[in-house]
């Protein structure tokens, strides 16, 4: 018996890998990167929950919301929507050509959904609460709450539609059947609601026409977060499955560079309409509220910097690449869009926030904040590359016929 | 004591025990507890006839026993008497800068200067009660109530802390105890909430004013006031109510002799009440998600089976045809 658990560890958990060898085997610098953030992020996590927000972090009366939710959430949600774009892409518009592109959006988007809940509890100041939320009070009149509940409800969806690839690695036939007929229904139930709460954190920033600066204000900021968050999942899949093909090519047995260079271009296409409608969207909303007059003011020039430089390029960069069928540009552009939805959060939440504090009273992040967030991102990737190394992500599992 | 409270003791207990924190080192808001709890025991009886109270700006003369007075009746960090005194006559430097209410300072006296005549003006600061609260709506976990009588009050035992009601609060008014890890609270005025439901006693920074800074009533009958005050007394005051409208309308309302944005009081809020302005688009998403996404499952539900199966059939000839050639892609 003890052997048989000990073999199915080592089969399961090391790879086929002794004890000795797998740690050597980890030895990389990448590791050693890891755990040096690690070793800033933990304490940092524990010092956070021992003294409180006051100490750990640069919060004040006037900035109830900084990096945290900032970064962790608001970034952290927007670029987490993988899932979303490439399941409606794959199972609402059969676009079948892509579903290799799924299992990996999926497990980025429940493991950025996961970890930003993470993070979120360093930020709540009574974390141990949370369940109040979801059975004990609650407050309907509020888009917070509307958040919550999504959050909760799109984690278990994710996992449902993730649970197909745990089953397969566990051996457990029946349970995978059972959840690979659910996922289809997850998947349709996760459109809706990953589009409603990706909207609702915009629409969090509709309470407060008089402390976000009126170039970032509109009522259209649901449609803005919705609309960037499907670009953004678009450009993230690009993005990741960059890193993925490299990181781990082996995986792939009969992988096709041209096809795949193919597919990121078709990829670059739909983020560079999606990134067209929400220019000229933007601009409306400028034109609509009369705006032009801020334009030329220092935040105005910071917002055109937004606009022009990781909204409008990135669109053209898109187009020129399709284009010329260039992949290495749409894989550039992707991770440029990336920065883009990251600024433009950064910008909503923090920078535009606020807008009339003297620049001198503004918040900016600790380096705790910082260093806390970037610990969770390094779990969110050790976390993917441990199951991406285990359970068929990047492949369909020989042992079962794909369900596609 | 049922199981939260046990649950809550226990983690509280845990939390002091590995911080070693001296449960006296932080004094933490008594008030929000005590006003919720009356309010549980009394909501039913409570008058529906909303109070007000007026702050004629022009009367204040700086001595900010209202701070004092407030701190003491709620349990805050207080000093004595002549500590706050002291800076009507210019003995410290209180006024130097513009402050906020923080935990433990529900209320704040600011001073600046009249644009009219040089001379200063006090302005004191609490929480506007609003007619309409934007913290109420905000509030993911239902802690804020609106009492019949005016006052907003706090429920802290099932606050979050997740903060999204100071963001939300136009007036900037809310403030957290930052400094407390295990159970930090939203602190804020409660309007007296437990004087003024006994009848006749007013809130205690009404009480203490020595120079009739503040008229206590019947919201209607205060607006009267106001308007009477302004009308009698020509030239004296900006003919203007600040509170009237603003957000909808609020409990504390404000008199003034120079135009309210020069006295920190934000003139740009609007006159919308910020629970309208997420109104719409919860509206929307419920429309959308409860009613309008059924079809949308159902139909591709209906899309995706009927692919599903037609790939099937593709899939077989097409591995027959390809043989080998098909991996473990496709």
């Amino acid at each position: 018996m003890a052997r048989s658990t000990n073999s199915w560890f080592r089969e399961k958990i090391l790879l086929g890998m002794t004890p000795k060898e797998f740690i050597i085997s980890n030895a990389t610098p990448g590791n050693f990167i890891a755990i040096v953030i690690l070793a800033y992020a933990i304490p940092v996590m524990i010092y956070r929950l021992v003294y409180g927000l006051g100490p750990s972090t640069n919060l004040s009366d006037n900035y109830p919301w900084g990096f945290w939710i900032g970064f962790d959430i608001l970034v952290g949600i927007a670029l987490a929507a993988p899932g979303l774009t490439l399941g409606t892409a794959v199972h609402l518009f059969g676009m079948k050509e892509y579903h290799h592109f799924v299992r990996p959006a999926i497990l980025s988007s429940l493991l950025g959904y996961i970890f930003a809940v993470f993070a979120l509890m360093f930020d709540l100041g009574r974390y141990y609460r949370i369940p109040y939320l979801l059975g004990y009070s609650w407050g309907f009149s509020s888009i917070l709450f509307l958040i919550g509940w999504h959050f909760f409800l799109y984690i278990n969806i994710c996992l449902i539609e993730w649970s197909p690839a745990l089953f397969e690695w566990l051996n457990l036939r029946k349970a995978r059947e059972f959840f690979t007929k659910l996922a289809i229904w997850a998947t349709i139930f996760g459109v809706i609601i990953a589009g409603g709460h990706q909207s609702a954190l915009g629409g969090l920033f509709l309470l407060v026409p008089g402390k976000l600066h009126p170039l970032w204000y509109s009522v259209f900021l649901p449609v803005f977060f919705l609309l960037s968050a499907i670009f953004a999942g678009i450009s993230m899949v690009i993005f990741e499955s960059t890193i993925t093909h490299k990181v781990f090519r082996r995986q792939l047995k009969d992988f096709d560079q041209e096809r795949f260079d193919r597919q990121t271009i078709g990829l670059g296409k739909a983020a560079a309409s999606g990134l067209f409608i929400y220019f000229i969207l933007k601009i409306f909303d400028l034109a609509h509220s009369n705006n032009w007059a801020y334009l030329n003011t220092p935040y105005g020039y910071w917002y055109l910097v937004e606009i022009l430089g990781f909204v409008l390029l990135p669109a053209l960069l898109f187009v020129h690449a399709a284009r010329k069928g260039k992949a290495k540009l749409v894989r550039f552009t992707g991770f440029l869009t990336v920065l883009g939805v990251i600024l433009n959060r950064l910008n909503v939440s923090i920078i535009a926030y606020n807008w009339y504090i003297p620049f001198s009273q503004k918040y900016y992040p600790a380096w705790t904040e910082i260093a806390l967030s970037a610990g969770v991102v390094t779990m969110l990737v050790l976390a993917y590359r441990f199951i991406v190394n285990r359970m068929a992500i990047m492949y369909d599992h020989p042992d079962y016929e794909s369900i596609h | 004591m049922n199981r939260r409270d046990f649950f809550k003791k226990s983690l509280v207990i845990a939390g002091s025990t590995l911080i070693g924190l001296n449960s006296n080192a932080f004094a933490q808001n008594i008030a929000n507890e005590r006003n919720y709890k009356l309010y549980e025991k009394i909501k039913n009886s409570i008058p529906k006839e909303p109070y007000g109270i007026l702050v004629d700006t022009t009367r204040c003369i700086g001595c900010r026993r209202c701070e004092w007075a407030c701190n003491e009746w709620n349990g805050n960090p207080n000093k004595p008497i002549s500590e706050f005194e002291k800076s009507a006559v210019g003995k410290d430097d209180v006024f130097t800068k513009i402050r906020r209410m923080h935990a433990g300072s529900f209320t704040v006296v600011n001073r600046y200067y009249s644009s009219k005549d040089k001379n200063p003006i006090y302005v004191k600061r609490q929480c506007m009660h609003c007619l309409e609260p934007g913290c109420l709506s905000s509030c993911f976990v239902d802690a804020y109530r609106k009492t019949s009588v005016g006052p907003v009050i706090h429920l802290p035992n099932v606050c979050i802390g997740c903060r999204y009601c100071m963001v939300a609060c136009p007036f900037d008014v809310l403030a957290y105890e930052y400094y407390e890890p295990i159970n930090p609270q939203i602190t804020k005025c409660t309007m007296c909430f437990d004087r003024i439901v006994n009848e006749g006693v007013v809130p205690a920074c009404v009480e203490i004013c020595p120079a009739e800074v503040m008229t206590f009533g019947k919201r209607n009958e205060i607006i009267r006031l106001a308007h009477e005050r302004i009308n009698n007394n020509p030239g004296k005051y900006v003919n203007y109510v600040y509170g009237e409208h603003e957000v909808g309308g609020t409990s504390w309302l404000y008199l003034s002799s120079v135009p309210f944005n020069e006295i920190g009081l934000r003139t740009d809020v609007g006159e919308i009440p910020i629970p309208k302005l997420s109104k719409g688009y919860l509206l929307a998403v419920k429309m959308f998600e409860i009613v309008g996404a059924w079809p949308l499952v159902f139909g591709a539900y209906y899309a995706i089976s009927k692919a599903r199966r037609r790939g099937h059939l593709e899939h077989e000839t097409h591995q027959e045809k390809k043989g080998e050639e098909h991996g473990q892609k496709h």
